[in-house]
């Protein structure tokens, strides 16, 4: 069974070479993306097939890489189920991509890494030693750099590239770091030499800290997310679906297999960290797409909300797991790990739907777009799909995940020490807070890019994109219909990972009547999907019956209220900056320090006034710019050196060795 | 071992580190060079004493390769070279006799502190030979940089080979290949620095390294 999915994974990797041959012949139609659906479609029916065993744990040693080391993978019920998450969301995305791609300029930029980045990401999720799991992880983020760097004739690409080559490597060299401590002095470096070994607590601390710096800058949490917002709207828009969707789950997955699985869990003051982190993401990155008025932008900026709402999910985990409560724990890791394959769905989707705008239109300005629902309307249904998904409202997936976190935070009074009494409801008031303000940025984007009348001509000329596309988008969105209503399949699959991890598992749910979803036997709430699905089609149908019945049903056309100056332009309609007006006043005065001039013309004069808004972005200001400056300053510093006469060469050995030499009588 | 060949053993090695105080102290070039051929006699010696005593037979040549190469050949050309340059005249000083003096003596402290306790398993004889040894390879790198003749710099750099030897014979098992190789390799670097201190002259009509501080390529 393993077998065949490292056979997958390999036929993956090689369809890059395949790429390479493609793409010098871009008017066929794209193989590799047909090859790469095939493929996914077959480690899914793997990985489900796995599941259906009840997720025992396989394991294979290959002999590559390091000589009498080899390569270990392993199988088990987490890996599963990212493996899961990887193969759909691959699947679904390879379809989109097999019409989207067509229209790609260059496609040789993209074919030849798009099968190895999706086997990359699988590679992670098999490994089962530092090694390989750091190779892979490194593919990964090489790959993807390449992909970033598709639209190379733009600087901003270019920008982005470099900025997470950095991160990237940084992260990197952190999880390095950390496999080092975690294997020790003796150095075994299997996962399973790693999770035999006892250690002291200042070890698992320090294991801890750079897991989360490692794994948490690549999945773009909040303060190590700079490139993310960079990095994936600058990827061609099914790309950007892979990268939002589905690698920061990969690094997601990396967090958990260090620090659940390999450190076996934390004490309670490193969890509240993971706590905090988490609440502080999911605020900011709403709040930073809030301000946002480039579509993918805005999306790339919803995956650091996202990203820290399933963060907290574990640091609540974390928490409850160290106090001894394994049956919470497992209610708040299966709460994440479900927003992880809701996010990695509706987050895909949404990307796609922006790709379809971005290639129906032109442009992934805000204010340019509008009216597309008309126009392009399976796209613009399965987009407000998403946005009610991403928004957590029922009966979505998005809000079946959060409920349950909620459920979570709402039994933390058990937890009774100081700092965590007082975090969780904080971080659950901020979770909520930024629940709400992801409400108000997703009518924002569907209000300006769907409705209202068309702001540019490009917008006004846009065509429904090719049925590949429509199709996946509709798999999509049907998909996040599906597990909000049946939230019990994905709660079910997620038992057998709670018991590798913690030794405990939510009870059964797909027994339960109707569909309803009770997390926990003792607590009375439940949730049923079902019946509020069957609420709102019944409450809307008679609403239009009524409606259509007494309020007369034929279309009427008339002007628009405008305030009495009938100004026929569409700019002059609400805009998003408009919408984001209020929130930005609210917020945005102090934390991104947002100043509104007005410029009055002349008295008399027919000039036009002019309303600018300035922002800064707090983060990218006060923590990247300083770092960079100190970089700069201490290379101009040590720059002399390279410089010196001979002489003064040997001095600076000579003081070198003499400094060691008294340091090394100082020890002794 | 006896303590008569103990204490023999550590005369000599002693004897090094006084003869490089000597080499720090001296002012003329002529002076320089003949201090340093004593030093590769002491050097020899030592090691013909350390080849007797552990019965180590191969350190015969060691002692004879010292003896014939550093204490013979390299002050011989030496010579000649500071004959044909006509370089007899004082030596300049970038810091001052005394002070150069106290630091050497603050890096023999450092040297016996350091290599005192952590070469506890050496035996007594390859310990304290260690902590000359490397009191010589301190005292050789401060020659190197505290006097700019490029001729006394390069007996800078050939006494402190004279300690790596003293530490490798003190040391039991080291190859002779290993002890040959680095022989020939300070070999080479003696012509190498020949030929650059003619050159040099040739060039700046000076062999004081200073003068070619003015002339890189920035």
């Amino acid at each position: 069974m393993l077998e065949f999915l490292v056979l997958i994974v390999a036929l993956l990797a090689a369809s890059g070479a395949l790429g390479v041959i493609r793409a010098l012949d871009p008017r066929r139609p794209l193989l590799v993306y047909g090859i790469a659906l095939v493929l996914c479609l077959g480690g899914l029916a793997v990985v489900l097939g796995h599941r259906v065993m009840g997720a025992p744990v396989l394991r294979l040693v290959l002999p590559l890489g390091l000589p009498w080391v080899g390569v270990h993978l392993r199988l088990d019920a987490l890996a599963g189920f990212f493996l899961l998450v990887i193969n759909l969301v691959g699947a679904l995305v390879s379809l989109f991509a097999l019409g989207y791609g067509r229209h790609a300029s260059e496609p040789g930029r993209v074919l030849p890494f798009y099968g190895p980045f999706l086997a990359a990401m699988q590679l992670v999720c098999l490994a089962d030693d530092a090694f390989s799991f750091l190779f892979a992880w490194e593919l990964m983020s090489l790959v993807s750099f390449f992909l970033v760097l598709v639209e190379h004739e733009k600087e901003s690409s270019h920008q982005a590239a470099r900025v997470y080559l950095l991160m990237a490597a940084g992260g990197t060299f952190s999880l390095l770091l950390a496999m080092g401590v975690l294997a020790g002095a003796d150095g075994g470096y299997s996962f399973d030499a790693i999770r035999g070994q006892e250690r002291a607590e200042a070890t698992v601390v320090s294991v801890f800290l750079l897991a989360l710096i490692g794994a948490g800058s690549k999945a773009g949490l909040i303060p190590v997310h700079a490139w993310l917002p960079l990095a994936h709207p600058a990827a061609p828009s099914h790309v950007s679906a892979l990268m939002s969707g589905v690698m920061t789950k990969v690094a997601i997955y990396g967090f958990v297999r260090l620090v659940f699985d390999l450190l076996g869990g934390v004490a309670l003051g490193p969890s509240v960290i993971v706590l905090i982190l988490g609440g502080i993401s999911a605020v900011l990155g709403v709040l930073y797409a809030l301000m946002e008025h480039d579509l993918k932008r805005l999306l790339a900026y919803h995956t650091v909300e996202n990203i820290g709402i399933i963060t907290a999910a574990l640091g609540l985990a974390l928490a409850f797991a160290a106090a001894g409560f394994d049956l919470l724990a497992a209610l708040a890791l299966t709460a994440g790990l479900f927003h992880v394959l809701n996010h990695a769905l509706f987050k895909s989707l949404l990307f796609c739907g922006a790709g379809a705008v971005l290639h129906a239109t032109g442009t992934r300005d805000m204010e340019r777009l509008g009216g597309l629902l008309r126009r392009m309307p399976t796209t613009g249904i399965s987009f407000l799909l998403g946005c009610a998904a991403i928004s957590a409202l029922p009966p979505l997936n998005g809000f079946v995940s959060e409920w349950l976190l909620f459920q979570a935070i709402l039994q933390s009074p058990i937890l009774v020490s100081l700092p965590i009494v007082l975090v969780v409801p904080a971080v659950g008031a901020l979770l909520a807070l930024a629940a709400a303000l992801a409400a108000a940025c997703f009518v924002k984007a569907y209000g300006v890019v769907f409705l209202s009348r068309p702001r540019s001509a490009e917008a006004a000329a846009a065509r429904e994109v090719d049925p590949f596309s429509r199709a996946a988008m509709l798999a999509f969105a049907g998909l996040c219909l599906l597990l909000g209503v049946i939230p019990g399949l994905i709660v079910d699959a997620l038992a057998p990972v709670g018991e590798l991890l913690l030794t405990a598992h939510l009870p059964s749910q797909l027994g339960n009547p109707w569909l309803s979803l009770q997390p926990l036997p003792t607590s009375a709430s439940s949730y049923n999907g079902l019946v509020l699905l069957s609420f709102l089609l019944i409450a809307g149908g008679l609403t239009a019956v009524v409606l259509h019945r007494f309020g007369g049903a034929g279309l009427r056309l008339g002007p628009i209220w405008d305030c009495g100056y009938p100004d026929p332009a569409p700019s002059t309609q609400y805009t998003a900056t408009s919408f984001a007006q209020p929130i930005r006043r609210v917020f945005g005065t102090v934390l991104f320090r947002a100043r509104e001039t007005v410029t009055m013309p002349p008295p008399l004069a027919t000039a036009a006034a002019r309303l600018e808004v300035r922002l800064e972005d707090p983060i990218w200001e006060r923590l990247y710019v300083p770092v960079a400056r100190a970089v700069l300053a201490a290379a101009d510093r040590l720059n002399p050196l390279q410089f010196q006469t001979i002489r003064r060469y040997l001095v600076l050995v000579f003081l070198s060795l003499v400094g060691l030499l008294v340091l090394a009588a100082a020890r002794s | 071992m006896s303590p008569l060949a103990f204490d023999i053993a550590h005369l000599l090695a002693g004897s090094m580190v006084v003869v490089s105080f000597l080499l720090l102290y001296q002012d003329r070039i002529t002076g320089v060079l003949n201090v340093f051929a004593v030093q590769a006699i002491i050097l020899a010696l030592a090691v013909a004493f350390q080849a007797w005593s552990q019965g180590a037979p191969h350190l015969y040549l060691t002692a004879l390769i010292a003896l014939i190469v550093k204490g013979g050949i390299i002050p011989l050309a030496l010579h000649r070279i500071v004959r044909e340059l006509g370089i007899h005249r004082e030596i300049e000083k970038v810091v001052g006799v005394g002070l150069t003096m106290l630091v050497g003596l603050a890096l023999t402290a450092l040297a016996v502190i350091v290599v005192l306790p952590i070469a506890q398993e050496a035996g007594r004889v390859g310990r304290e030979d260690l902590a000359f040894a490397l009191a010589v390879i301190l005292l050789g790198l401060l020659m190197m940089i505290t006097r700019r003749n490029a001729v006394t710099q390069v007996v800078g750099f050939m006494s402190l080979e004279n300690g790596l030897v003293l530490a490798a014979t003190g040391a039991k098992g080291m190859p002779l290949v290993v002890e040959i190789s680095v022989a020939f390799s300070i070999l080479i670097a003696f012509i190498v620095f020949g030929i650059f201190v003619f050159r040099i002259r040739e060039r700046f009509d000076t062999v004081d390294v200073h003068a070619l501080e003015r002339f890189r390529g920035d």
